[in-house]
């Protein structure tokens, strides 16, 4: 996340159309304050939630390194995230250098006014399509993003601001993608079972995908060892 | 009683024939054992493929647990056919060997033969079962090392933490031995009317085989009688490795979907059992022994 | 005298089919009791009725006077038998076949016991080996080294000498006899042969068909007063016609087709014999009988019904 902001906050200072100054501007001042931190260990609770998958709730930790080091581990047991989401698609983003921001209002979100920044990759090797970042002003925060890509659909971030406020890193975030329809073949999975499953899964099934993860605490810059994200 | 039982336990694990089922079990799991810690990354890039395509893993997919289910899956329609080599030869093989008239001469009721019989025949059940769950479970665990479990059902994919998974072998393998006890009563029921235990053995796998088609082919046809086949609740330990969610969908540890449906297949398989040994007692009694 | 085993119009219909027909005869204390017939007279249905392996459909069944319906356990305790083949587990040894079946006859179980019972039947040297690899004269005898484990009162023997070469028959000869005499034990002994059972027997019973054809003591149906000749002449007409004239005459009886039978004591053959050479009659053969020897030959080889048994 924090990369994803990092990286987008990079390109939008070389932007040269003279609408989307006043944008740099934005982002600029909001890579200052995400600046403050050179790295963090985050302790947190993450669940995924797709209609297709019954998962529990587990405890995660996620490292961050200055520039771009990212990851998310789980403590103890297996994490089932989208591809082309969380992590992945940070570095999908980075893989190109050509950005437009452009402006594109404002809205709100959970009450608080935001300015909505488009960006455009001008390369046809990024998978990214379309980025939108919906930006607190006041607080110089990102409450929200939506991604769409090329090759793993479209996803939207939506954060949620707390004790770490001042870091700029969020309490909770949410990761929302589209699921696609998903079927076991059944030789394979050896699973014989009436069609009644069919129904109970329909009562779960919603279209989109979420990945909740609520922070519960932050170490920030206290250094960090780079094998951690080997 | 308790002699009686002694004495046909004494016979059972006395006959070569009763360790073909552990040698072949041993096998069987070695071999895919063996198979899966070889090329198991493999095997799971190929189940999961479909799943693999929208979402990535991290952590330990093949573990201990999952090669147990793995195990079960595959070894769990056989095991009858295990079983029946000895349930089915229970009755029959002592008429054939001539033995059943010189037991039946001793002063012992028929009921309490019949009763230790039966007895032995499920705790060597309960063995065999002992041993895949030392072979498939625990050996497995010590081979793959523990994780999350998990697997696919017909329509989604659960994931059961790590502490969230024994208990529920536990009840699966419980609820096996409850599966396979059923087939040793057919066996033993079928085993009544031979004077050679090939028919009975034969009979039984026949019977569980056919039965176990009609109740696994999801053809409207045999969807309609599958309910009153015994072979249809035979899978049902899997119930145990299908948790609830609450309403964030998340797995609520120690939870079951459908305790119902253990319970109910459970019981209906608790009453086979009973019926079959029961309509073997009944028909033994005044069976003349002419063997 | 005390009757160990007492069978009252006993009947065994199988579909159709009637094995045994109103049978009732009696086992006293002591007897060695011969129980005769063909292959398929019934024998074995009687003795399997008897060890409660099959239902009678009439009749009642007394062991040491107790009903066999309600006492089953009691008189099976006292009771041991070899029935048909002596078959017993062939892949454990003679020693742990011993044991079990002696377990299951309620008897404490010591290595003393199972190797005396092994060496009566001079088994002791291959106490351990599997039975698979025994004869069919040892298996027999550990048959009955197992119906005697336990020391029952009663012994039931269904054709104990089957498939044995001579020196297997004379050797279960022998121990029948010593179990009666020297241990007072009572004895059924079936055999579609009669030359075995007339060399043990005290009593007889000859069934056939299912039904009673003679019951007695061996004594009075082997009498030599009840002897049968049967003459085989070049011209039996003639033969006839001389014995008729003569003082045999009264001893004559109802014809065979190619025989002339007298009935006369055993000691009176050398006369006869003796006459018929006066009397010119060309003598093919002569051969003398016991009256039950004739009368058992009578239904094996002609398979002939006869209603009464004259004594």
């Amino acid at each position: 996340m924090k990369r994803l902001i990092i990286v987008i906050v990079a390109f939008i200072g070389f932007q040269s159309f003279a609408f989307s100054q006043d944008m740099t501007a934005l982002v600029n001042k909001v890579k200052a304050k995400l600046d403050k931190v050179n790295d963090y260990v985050a302790e947190g609770s993450m669940k995924t939630d797709v209609a297709f998958i019954k998962a529990p709730v587990g405890r995660v930790k996620v490292y961050f390194k200055k520039p771009n080091h990212f990851k998310l581990k789980r403590d103890g047991g297996i994490s089932i995230l989208p591809k082309g989401g969380v992590t992945v698609n940070m570095s999908t983003l980075v893989a190109g250098n050509d950005f437009v921001a452009l402006s594109s209002g404002d809205a709100v979100i959970n009450g608080t006014k935001v300015k909505v920044v488009k960006l455009i990759p001008t390369t046809d090797n990024s998978d990214v399509v379309l980025s939108t970042l919906y930006i607190d002003e006041t607080n110089l925060l990102i409450l929200k993003a939506s991604t769409t890509t090329k090759e793993n659909g479209s996803f939207e971030i939506e954060m949620s601001y707390g004790k770490f406020i001042s870091y700029a890193l969020p309490d909770k975030v949410i990761f929302s993608f589209n699921t696609k329809d998903y079927k076991m073949p059944k030789g394979v999975a050896l699973e014989f079972e009436d069609e009644e499953k069919l129904t109970d899964a329909e009562k779960i099934k919603r279209k989109k995908g979420r990945v909740q993860i609520n922070y519960s605490n932050y170490t920030i810059n206290k250094g960090l060892d780079d094998n951690v994200f080997k | 009683m308790y002699k009686l039982l002694q004495i046909e336990l004494y016979k059972i694990f006395r006959r070569p024939r009763t360790y073909i089922a552990f040698l072949a079990i041993t096998a069987l799991v070695g071999v895919i054992q063996l198979g899966l810690v070889k090329n198991g990354d493999d095997y799971v890039n190929f189940v999961m493929g479909n799943v693999m395509q929208s979402f990535s893993f991290d952590g330990k997919l093949l573990n201990g647990y999952l090669v147990c289910y793995i195990l079960l899956q595959l070894l769990l329609v056989h095991v009858p056919l295990l079983i029946a080599l000895v349930a089915a030869d229970m009755i029959s093989g002592e008429a054939n060997m001539g033995t059943l008239r010189l037991m039946l001469t001793k002063p012992i009721s028929r009921t309490q033969f019949l009763l230790a019989k039966f007895t032995a025949s499920a705790i060597y059940t309960f063995m065999l079962l002992v041993w895949i769950a030392f072979l498939a479970l625990f050996v497995s665990m010590f081979l793959f090392g523990v994780d999350d479990m998990v697997i696919q059902k017909t329509n989604y994919l659960v994931q059961l933490p790590v502490g969230d998974v024994f208990w529920r072998y536990v009840g699966a393998f419980g609820f096996a031995l409850l599966s396979m006890l059923s087939v040793a009563a057919l066996g033993f029921f079928l085993s009544n009317f031979a004077e050679n235990s090939i028919g009975p053995i034969v009979a039984t796998m026949s019977v569980i085989i056919f039965f176990t088609i009609l109740s696994t082919m999801s053809i409207p046809l045999f969807q309609k009688i599958q309910p009153y086949l015994f072979t249809t609740y035979m899978v049902n330990w899997k119930e145990f490795f299908d948790p609830k969610v609450n309403a964030d969908n998340a797995v609520i540890v120690g939870s079951l979907q459908h305790p119902d449906r253990i319970i109910q297949s459970a019981l209906i398989l608790v009453l086979h059992i009973v019926g079959f040994v029961g309509a073997t007692m009944v028909l033994f009694k005044k069976k003349d022994i002419l063997s | 005298m005390q009757s160990v085993i007492k069978v009252s119009n006993l009947t065994k219909q199988f579909k159709g089919l009637t094995a045994v027909n109103d049978l009732s005869f009696s086992v006293n204390k002591g007897d060695v009791y011969g129980f005769l017939g063909q292959n398929g007279a019934g024998k074995s249905t009687t003795i399997r009725m008897l060890l409660t392996l099959i239902a009678p459909t009439s009749g009642e069944i007394e062991l040491f006077g107790m009903n066999i319906k309600t006492h089953r356990s009691e008189i099976l305790r006292q009771v041991g038998a070899v029935v048909e083949k002596p078959d017993v587990y062939k892949y454990l040894s003679a020693y742990e076949n011993v044991a079990l079946f002696a377990k299951l006859s309620g008897v404490k179980v010591t290595d003393k016991l199972v190797m005396d019972q092994l060496a009566m039947v001079g088994l002791a040297s291959r106490a351990k080996d599997t039975v698979k690899t025994f004869s069919q004269g040892m298996k027999q005898r550990l048959g009955i080294g197992i119906a005697l484990v336990h020391n029952p009162q009663l012994i039931i023997l269904d054709e104990p000498t089957n498939g044995l070469d001579p020196q297997g028959i004379a050797d279960i000869r022998n121990l029948i006899l010593s179990l009666s005499k020297e241990m007072g034990k009572t004895i059924v002994v079936s055999s579609h042969l009669l030359s075995e059972i007339e060399q043990v027997a005290s009593r007889l019973l000859i069934i056939d068909k299912g039904k009673k054809l003679v019951e007695g003591n061996a004594h009075e149906l082997f009498d030599p007063a009840q002897t049968i000749v049967e003459i085989e002449t070049t011209d039996n007409l003639f033969a006839l016609q001389q014995l008729q004239q003569s003082r045999w005459q009264s001893m004559l009886q109802p014809q065979r087709s190619h025989s002339i039978l007298l009935k006369l004591h055993r000691n009176q053959i050398p006369s006869l014999h003796k006459n018929l050479v006066e009397m010119d009659v060309q003598v093919i053969s002569l051969q003398p009988r016991h009256n039950l020897e004739d009368f058992f030959l009578q239904i094996t080889s002609n398979n002939q019904h006869v209603q009464a048994f004259t004594n």
